[in-house]
């Protein structure tokens, strides 16, 4: 609740600085659709290969749990990759957070939402780990589907960020 | 010197004496503190007994003791402001302005952040689990996290008196003049990562609050059966848990801005200082029923208590503060009416602001009438709520004053201000936790505190609080701007020599509470509580032992009505013999907590001094700590014949005590007795 409250804020921040380029380029100038929907596609369907993880740890099969597991880290680390990509492009072009307000905001909401992503992928390379070593115990099948819930919940934020960021700034 | 950052032997306080001279006491203080351990060979029973502790009743006393530490911290400030201002009409006085700056900056931060917010999670530790019935909070081991990342936060206060200056932007730490352009300096930056670190150390308290009370109630402990001090925690941790991701957002972006050369709020470069203050309040404003919901709380047990009543209107208290909670988040604008916003929304602000006075004055009057009629036995906690109540009436209405738009334009940052939230604060929020000090203080360490001391205590404190506030109401309509390092207006002079007086009347205050201390510890065998119910209480915190046994309640006890406690001894349960034992399970200690804390605090100081190296092995640290976090935690089974055994004696002390400690009192109106048995 408390990130989502943060989130809030991000967002409310980034749509007041809408306007603040300073001169600077406009997320029309900047932003892919293609890149952004390349991420879109990979984190919702991570999400998916999540909900699979999720179906074999009822189903107490272990082997599938490890399975679905490393491929939604797999698809995690390639939206990583897009984004840091998509990052680097835009410092290398001069259009850093410290370019303007705008961007500012831009790199704050996108860049904590692409942290929580990293922080998601290590939690679950951490879980990997606890079910090779110790099995689908309760207290594992516990945090996993806390972990759940988080990962969800980042792809709930990026489809907001998706609507809120890179569509009106496109069209 | 790549390796220290910007961290270079200018930093040290050389520059003058009176930093000097307070870094020199932060100092010694510290190496008193260590030599007192020292002396009583006491470094074992310290780190393996407390620091490690999981046990909620002595994070409690941990956390209070780090608020009485900074209480004390705070008010050297304000007398120091005070004094200042008494002498500096036409003349420099002894503090120059950066310094002066400074001190008033660190006397805000401090008290909101570094005292009222550790007393009132203290108050909560110790005793919000065995109202409930509860052997502990719902996740220990996040409780020592929360404890000990709050600490590194005023760890940060301190020694920025020592190293380098702290913030002059005033404790709201408004943008432009605390962005990089205006105030370069390392200041701003120790008040933003204090305030970073221990933000979140609160919203895991909050977090781990609300559990708590959702989930580890006694069976019978519906929500409608809660002592009042219970539902005024239940809402202010919502409201933690809501409110403080605005201020990590807010000092986040601003940390960003310094560091990082981000634009949220600068100047140029598209900027918008407004948005901080926007962000800031929507926490802050919530932050002051944070603070004061749960002396709310604590007065109503107290008031309960004393008039040896039941409390009046419960429903109506329990809806009132629920309401103060969901209307704390539609208020935050009229701390900056000023701003320039359309006539419409400053207006809506307006009413709402007055709309909260209703809830508030609804509870006034249910103490009230809890009073009335009532048997009142006039004890120090008993002599800080009456206190409360006249004084915060005052308070109240200044507020209803400011909250109309066109009257808050001409009062804006004057004194009249100040003297409006210190009248809400002193005897809203402190006044209301020294009462929960001197109440519960028996049941934390099993022996009462002086009364004599107490009742000097209360009256010192409101006495000074008049004389310094009162005056401040006159100056603000006489136009003086908060703030002030020096001036030129003679008719000011007057006033603001009250004012100092009345700041001397309150150190003497303080001084009787050091002294109450030192006083109840040297005759503590005079005042040991032996039943665990010292005032004759109510609620369940009374039915454990003083100090009650670790895990608080052998067997979780039946709850069949409010006022459990009472309930049970009326029914003559409340001190049976239970017939078995049962194992119980206990976190085993653990210096995961203090050690993130620590990592927190380098990290910290790493960052506000750019030593980058540093920052980045203090946040591999805390990573690779929070995967310990995931790992099982230890237990260990505390089995029932143990407890039995602690029982075993403790219904032998009950024997030897028949009759309630308060018996002797003058007013005492007998305690519940069974039915049948009068």
């Amino acid at each position: 609740m408390s990130d989502g409250v943060i989130f809030a804020l991000l967002f409310a921040t980034y749509v007041v600085m809408l306007g603040n380029t300073a001169g600077g380029p406009t997320g029309k100038e900047l932003f892919s659709l293609e890149r952004a929907a390349g991420e879109t596609a990979l984190l919702l369907l991570s999400s998916t290969t999540f909900g699979f993880a999720a179906v074999a740890l009822a189903a107490a099969d272990r082997s599938r749990v490890l399975l679905w597991l490393v491929v939604t880290v797999a698809l995690g680390l390639g939206f990583l990759y897009l984004e840091f990509g998509e990052f680097s492009g835009m410092i290398a072009q001069g259009a850093g957070p410290d370019r303007s307000g705008f961007l500012s905001g831009f790199f704050t909401l996108v860049g904590t939402h692409g942290l929580h992503v990293s922080i998601g992928v290590l939690w679950i390379f951490v879980m990997i780990g606890q079910v090779l070593i110790k099995g689908l115990t309760r207290p594992v099948a516990s945090r996993l589907a806390r972990l759940g819930l988080f990962w969800h919940f980042l792809d709930i934020i990026w489809v907001a960020i998706f609507s809120v960021v890179y569509l009106p700034g496109v069209l | 010197m790549e390796l220290l950052g910007r961290l270079t032997f200018d930093s040290l306080p050389f520059y003058s004496v009176i930093a000097a001279s307070g870094a020199g006491i932060t100092v010694l203080g510290a190496l008193s503190v260590m030599a007192v351990i020292t002396y009583f060979g006491a470094w074992r029973l310290v780190l393996f007994d407390w620091v490690s502790s999981l046990d909620h009743k002595k994070i409690g006393i941990m956390y209070i003791m780090v608020a009485l530490v900074m209480l004390m911290r705070g008010f050297i400030d304000a007398a120091m402001m005070r004094s200042q201002q008494a002498i500096a009409f036409n003349s420099d006085g002894y503090l120059p302005p950066g310094h002066f700056d400074q001190i008033f900056s660190s006397h805000g931060t401090i008290m909101i952040f570094f005292m009222a917010m550790p007393f009132l999670a203290g108050l909560i530790n110790l005793i919000m689990p065995q109202q409930l019935g509860s052997r502990d909070v719902a996740f220990p081991f996040m409780n020592s996290i929360s404890l000990w990342l709050t600490t590194a936060g005023a760890g940060l206060v301190l020694i920025s008196l020592v190293i380098g200056k702290f913030s002059t932007a005033g404790w709201t730490g408004y943008p432009p003049y605390s962005g990089p352009e205006y105030t370069p300096g390392v200041g701003v930056d120790y008040w933003v990562w204090a305030v970073l670190i221990s933000g979140v150390g609160s919203t895991m308290s909050g977090i781990n609050f609300l559990v708590t009370i959702i989930k580890c109630r006694a069976p019978g402990m519906t929500l409608l059966r809660l002592p009042l001090f219970t539902w005024t925690v239940l809402v202010t941790s919502v409201l933690m848990i809501f409110a403080f991701p605005a201020l990590t957002v807010a000092c986040g972006m601003l940390a960003l801005d310094r560091t990082a050369g981000f634009h949220f709020f600068t100047n140029a470069m598209g900027g918008n200082m407004m948005n901080y203050i926007n962000l800031f309040w929507l926490w802050g404003h919530p932050e002051v029923y944070i603070l004061i919901l749960p002396a709310f709380g604590v007065f109503s047990e107290v008031v309960a208590t004393f008039s040896q009543k039941r409390l009046f209107g419960y429903i109506s208290l329990v809806l009132a503060t629920c309401a103060i909670g969901l209307l704390s988040f539609t208020v935050w604008l009229h701390h900056f009416f000023t701003m320039g916003s359309s006539a419409n929304v400053n207006s809506f602000f307006g009413v709402m602001t007055t709309i909260i006075a209703v809830p508030t004055g609804v509870k006034v009057f249910d103490w009230l009438l809890t009073m009335y009629r009532g048997r009142i036995i006039f004890k120090p906690p008993m002599l800080y709520t009456i206190g409360f109540l006249v004084t915060f009436c005052i308070g109240g209405l200044s507020g209803v004053l400011l909250a109309m738009p066109p009257v808050d334009y001409l009062m804006h940052n004057t004194t009249f201000l100040i003297a409006h939230f210190h009248n809400m604060i002193i005897p809203g929020v402190l006044f209301g936790y020294l009462a929960g000090y001197m109440f519960w203080f028996p049941k934390a360490f099993g022996f009462k505190l002086n009364e004599k001391w107490g009742a000097w205590s209360f009256w010192c404190w409101i006495i000074g609080f008049y004389l310094a506030f009162m005056p401040l109401y006159v100056l603000g309509l006489l136009g003086m701007p908060r703030r002030m390092e020096h001036y030129d207006i003679a008719a000011w002079q007057p006033h603001l020599i009250i004012a100092a007086i009345g700041a001397f009347i309150i150190f003497l205050g303080i001084v009787c509470l050091a002294v109450q201390l030192v006083v109840s510890i040297r005759d503590r065998q005079q005042a040991l509580d032996l039943t665990g119910d010292p005032w004759n209480g109510r609620s369940l915190e009374w039915l454990t032992s003083s100090p009650p046994a670790p895990y608080n309640f052998a067997l979780v006890p039946q709850v069949q009505s409010i006022d459990a406690f009472w309930d049970m001894k009326q029914r003559g349960v409340a001190y049976e013999r239970p017939e078995r034992y049962v194992d119980i399970v206990l976190p085993k200690n653990s210096f995961i907590g203090a050690v993130i804390g620590g990592a927190g605090f380098v990290f910290g100081f790493a960052m506000i001094w750019y030593i980058w190296w540093l920052a980045r092995c203090a946040r591999r640290h805390l990573c690779r700590h929070r995967h310990s976090c995931l790992r099982r935690r230890h237990h260990h089974r505390d089995p029932g014949g143990r407890s039995e055994g602690h029982r075993g004696a403790r219904f032998a002390q009950l024997a030897m005590t028949p009759k309630n400690e308060m018996a002797d009192d003058p007013g005492f109106a007998g305690q519940p007795l069974p039915e049948g048995a009068a």
